[in-house]
């Protein structure tokens, strides 16, 4: 007697506790192992892209971090690096600074809760993601302070920051740089050298340097693969050329490579972040610009290194106050679309982990 | 402005805040509440020392009114019913008085431990818990009942109706007859049967029976993932969890509980000592039974949503957690009375109540699976197979051939045992560390010889930066 299995599918989604938002996986699955995945993404489609078009801008700022809501500090400044280089506006160079110190808080807080929800997909259950959102806490917290708002800061402007931080704010960001370093090594202890850990990430979803840039990966992605590639080295916007930091570079590109990565750029921004405001100057954050800006006719692509990657706005102006053209490259959507080779052949277990070392956001995949 | 409320409470509206936020004005202390406190404190400590007392001067030595052996007052209680009635009305009676204890003590349970779980999981994680409903919150798992019970049930489309209404109730009936063999004093067990092990290991697999019905009727591949694994995990883990309590049995020359921890009582010697690999087994191999962290891959909620409870809603799924709130509970209670001495403590046990004593066991192996939940990632099914067939069972049958003989020399011995007991004890942890050590050397692990940490670039680059970094050329 013979038997025999039948594959079947199994919706992974759109509601389900590790898509991270509203995310859909459709899985062929041969009992426990993946014989084929299709990712169907469009159900956080809110338009922007289109509903830019409408607006000046000025007005499209709040777009952006509305896009990835855990990075809204790296995608107002990617959007508004756009707007300057197509309208020509000079940025003072205290805003310059500004702007890298929060970009780099903003990648600390990402990398906080990519990294915990990684560790809270692989089944700890919730310990690591609360303890890394301490940090997330007080980053949003100085976050508050200066913009007022948490997530979506709305912060970066055509021409420099909204405000300049109030004088509670350096003691605050210097406590949090103190507590840092032993806050990773604390996560280290604790993640790193355990077992389970180990062996729930080492070899999932490993992708090598070659299939990486095949696959346009960008970020802690593609450096875990092996890969040493950071815009802010390769090239610099703001001041970050006159920064002093390393990049951290995998050897296997699997997820436990990808998260300790991603540890040491939290380490890496905070000598950055060190620098910068050691460095600062005094004088205007901001440069006053026309209430409804209109640049010459003409195109034009500002990439950041955001904390998922590659995050590149793309805008064009045809001289009217408007953007003819709005675009974003969004780098979690460009990451995910190599979850197809990770988790074909894998368990259903391994491509949760895989998926969770991807560190997607919903809201900028879809926009 | 002032309010007038019906309540004792005034409420202070300062202008400042034109609408909404409103300061409210904390309600007096309670006149003499601290002197209650004070006096009630003082009447207990006074209690204490009499019972202390009472102890000490030998006043309560095996008479019925020894509250350290609850079981002597019910064999009085028999012993008077014989005198007048046909024997049957004693053995009805006393059955009932001892079912009734384990209900209500299942009961506590239920009732109590959600609340120390929660609150113990959000200490660990830097949370403060659910401290909102009565005191302390500890009311929180009543209202939570109370919420599920007024909850639709929702049955899923393709559902077999009657095996998909079954399990709920089925997963409780294992839970109740596992706590009637638990020793919790030398008198005091509900069914001190002489087959005790037996009945627990029998016992204790039913509920995979009723979970897999679950997983089966619900129609949803997530349930019937969660269902297989389950069944999966218990074939493979209830081998070494049964080689662990041969050692036991063997040791102790039998399968009763009470007499397992009359022997350990009287040896001074708890098992866990003596065979510290066994007390491994049987811990890991119970939590995997229990679908407990680290291996709680039948509900794994980040891949399989709930696993074979994902379709019940309601009060249906909060039976599946109240058993196994309960079934976590009574694996202390197991692991303690095996390993851990049971109810006895190296002579404590003539002043403390014995379960008292057990209790606080139970309670620290609870605290301990709590402990697992919150820090331990979960493994994967493969992994957990490999380490039941791999690892546990290989190694629990040399350690159970070491045991055989053990106990075979210690039947010989006529001296009391305690000298060749610590030799065994020596011998039986360095065996069980030599056996861990090259058995996993042998398995391939080793630990440290791969680099953790990312390499620091200081440049950027493309893919032949890449290959250099890799040390190709």
């Amino acid at each position: 007697m013979t038997t025999a299995t039948d594959p079947y599918v199994l919706n992974i989604g759109p509601q389900h506790p590790s898509t991270h938002g509203v995310f859909r996986l459709r899985v062929v699955m041969d009992g426990e192992r993946i014989q084929d995945v299709e990712m169907i993404v469009g159900y956080l489609h809110r338009s922007m892209e289109k509903l830019a078009e409408e607006r000046t801008f000025t007005q499209n700022i709040p777009f952006t971090d509305r896009a990835d809501y855990l990075a809204g500090m790296s995608n107002n400044l990617g959007y508004v690096l756009a707007c300057e280089l197509l309208s020509g506006v000079e940025v003072p160079e205290r805003a310059q600074y500004l702007r890298v110190i929060f970009a780099e808080l903003q990648r600390i807080a990402s990398h906080a809760m990519a990294n915990g929800q990684l560790v809270s997909d692989a089944g700890a259950w919730q310990t690591p993601l609360l303890y890394m959102w301490r940090e997330r806490e007080k980053i949003l917290d100085l976050f508050e302070m200066t913009c007022g708002a948490r997530l979506t800061t709305n912060y970066m402007r055509i021409g420099g920051v909204a405000f300049d931080p109030p004088p509670e704010f350096y003691p605050a960001v210097n406590q949090l740089l103190e507590e840092l370093p032993d806050r990773i090594e604390e996560y280290y202890r604790l993640l790193i050298d355990n077992e389970i850990f180990l062996a729930r990430t080492t070899g999932v979803g490993a992708i090598t340097a070659e299939d990486a840039i095949n696959g346009s990966l960008t970020g802690p992605m593609l450096r875990a693969s092996g890969v040493p590639w950071d815009l802010r080295k390769a090239e610099p916007y703001c001041v970050y050329d006159r920064m002093e930091f390393d990049i951290p570079v995998g050897r296997h590109g699997d997820a436990h490579d990808r998260f300790t990565v991603r540890m040491e750029e939290v380490k890496q921004s905070v000598r950055i972040i060190r620098q910068a405001l050691d460095e600062m100057p005094s004088g205007a954050h901001k440069t006053e610009i026309p209430l409804a800006l209109r640049p010459e006719p003409g195109e034009a692509y500002a990439r950041v290194e955001g904390p998922r990657g590659e995050l590149g706005f793309y805008v064009v102006s045809d001289g009217g106050p408007a953007p003819y053209r709005f675009h974003v490259r969004a780098p979690s959507l460009i990451n995910l679309s190599l979850l197809r080779e990770m988790a074909i052949g894998a368990s259903l277990p391994d491509a949760v982990v895989a998926l969770g070392s991807i560190d997607i956001v919903v809201g900028e995949i879809d926009r | 402005m002032r309010l007038r409320l019906p309540f004792d409470t005034q409420i202070d509206a300062p202008s400042r805040f034109p609408t909404g936020i409103r300061q409210v004005i904390a309600r007096p202390p309670i006149p003499g509440l601290k002197l209650a406190f004070i006096v009630l404190n003082v009447i207990g400590l006074g209690l204490n020392v009499a019972i202390g007392f009472v102890v000490a001067s030998g006043a309560l030595d095996d008479e019925w009114y020894d509250f350290r052996d609850l079981g002597l007052a019910v064999g009085q209680l028999r012993e008077g019913l014989d005198d007048r009635f046909d024997p049957a009305v004693s053995y009805v009676v006393t059955m009932l008085i001892g079912g009734v204890g384990i209900l209500s003590l299942i009961g506590v349970i239920l009732i109590l431990l959600p609340w120390v779980e929660r609150r113990l999981l959000a200490r660990f994680q830097v949370r403060r818990g659910p401290n909102r409903v009565g005191p302390f919150g500890l009311l929180q798992p009543l209202a939570d009942a109370f919420k599920l019970m007024q909850k639709e049930t929702v049955v899923p489309r393709g559902a077999d109706r009657f095996i998909y209404f079954l399990p709920p109730v089925l997963v409780f009936i294992p839970l109740m007859l596992v706590w009637g063999v638990v020793p919790w004093a030398p008198n005091m067990t509900y069914v001190d049967t002489n087959v005790g092990v037996l009945y627990l290991i029998a016992v204790g697999s039913l509920s995979t029976l009723a979970i897999f019905l679950a997983g089966w009727s619900s129609n949803n591949h997530y349930a019937l993932l969660g269902a297989m694994r389950t069944v999966a995990m218990m074939i493979s883990y209830e081998i070494p969890l049964s080689i662990s309590l041969l050692a036991v049995v063997l040791l102790a020359r039998s399968m009763q509980l009470s007499e397992i921890v009359a022997w350990q009582a009287d040896h001074h010697a708890w098992f866990a000592f003596l065979m510290p690999f066994g007390l491994f087994t049987f811990f890991f191999s119970s939590t995997a039974e229990l679908n407990r962290t680290p291996n709680d891959i039948a509900e794994a909620e980040s891949e399989i949503v709930a696993g074979f409870h994902t379709e019940y809603s309601g009060m249906k799924a909060g039976l599946y957690l109240a058993v196994e709130l309960g079934h976590a509970v009574a694996t202390g209670a197991f692991v303690s009375t095996l390993f851990l001495g049971g109810w006895s403590m190296f002579g404590l046990e003539q002043w403390v109540p014995p379960y008292v004593i057990l209790g606080v066991k139970i309670g620290l192996i609870y605290f301990v699976l709590v402990w697992l939940r919150s820090t331990l990632p979960r493994f994967r099914l493969d992994q957990l197979m490999a380490f039941a067939w791999k690892f546990l069972i290989p190694l629990s049958i040399i350690y159970v051939l070491v045991v055989a003989v053990e106990a075979s020399i210690f039947a010989r011995w006529d001296v009391p045992g305690l000298i060749p007991l610590a030799a065994y004890a020596v011998f039986n942890t360095a065996l069980a560390w030599v056996l861990v050590r090259r058995w996993s050397g042998l398995m391939g692990y080793h630990p440290g010889s791969e680099p953790l940490r990312p390499v620091m670039a200081t440049g950027v680059g493309g893919l032949r930066a890449a290959r250099q970094l890799r040390g190709e050329a």
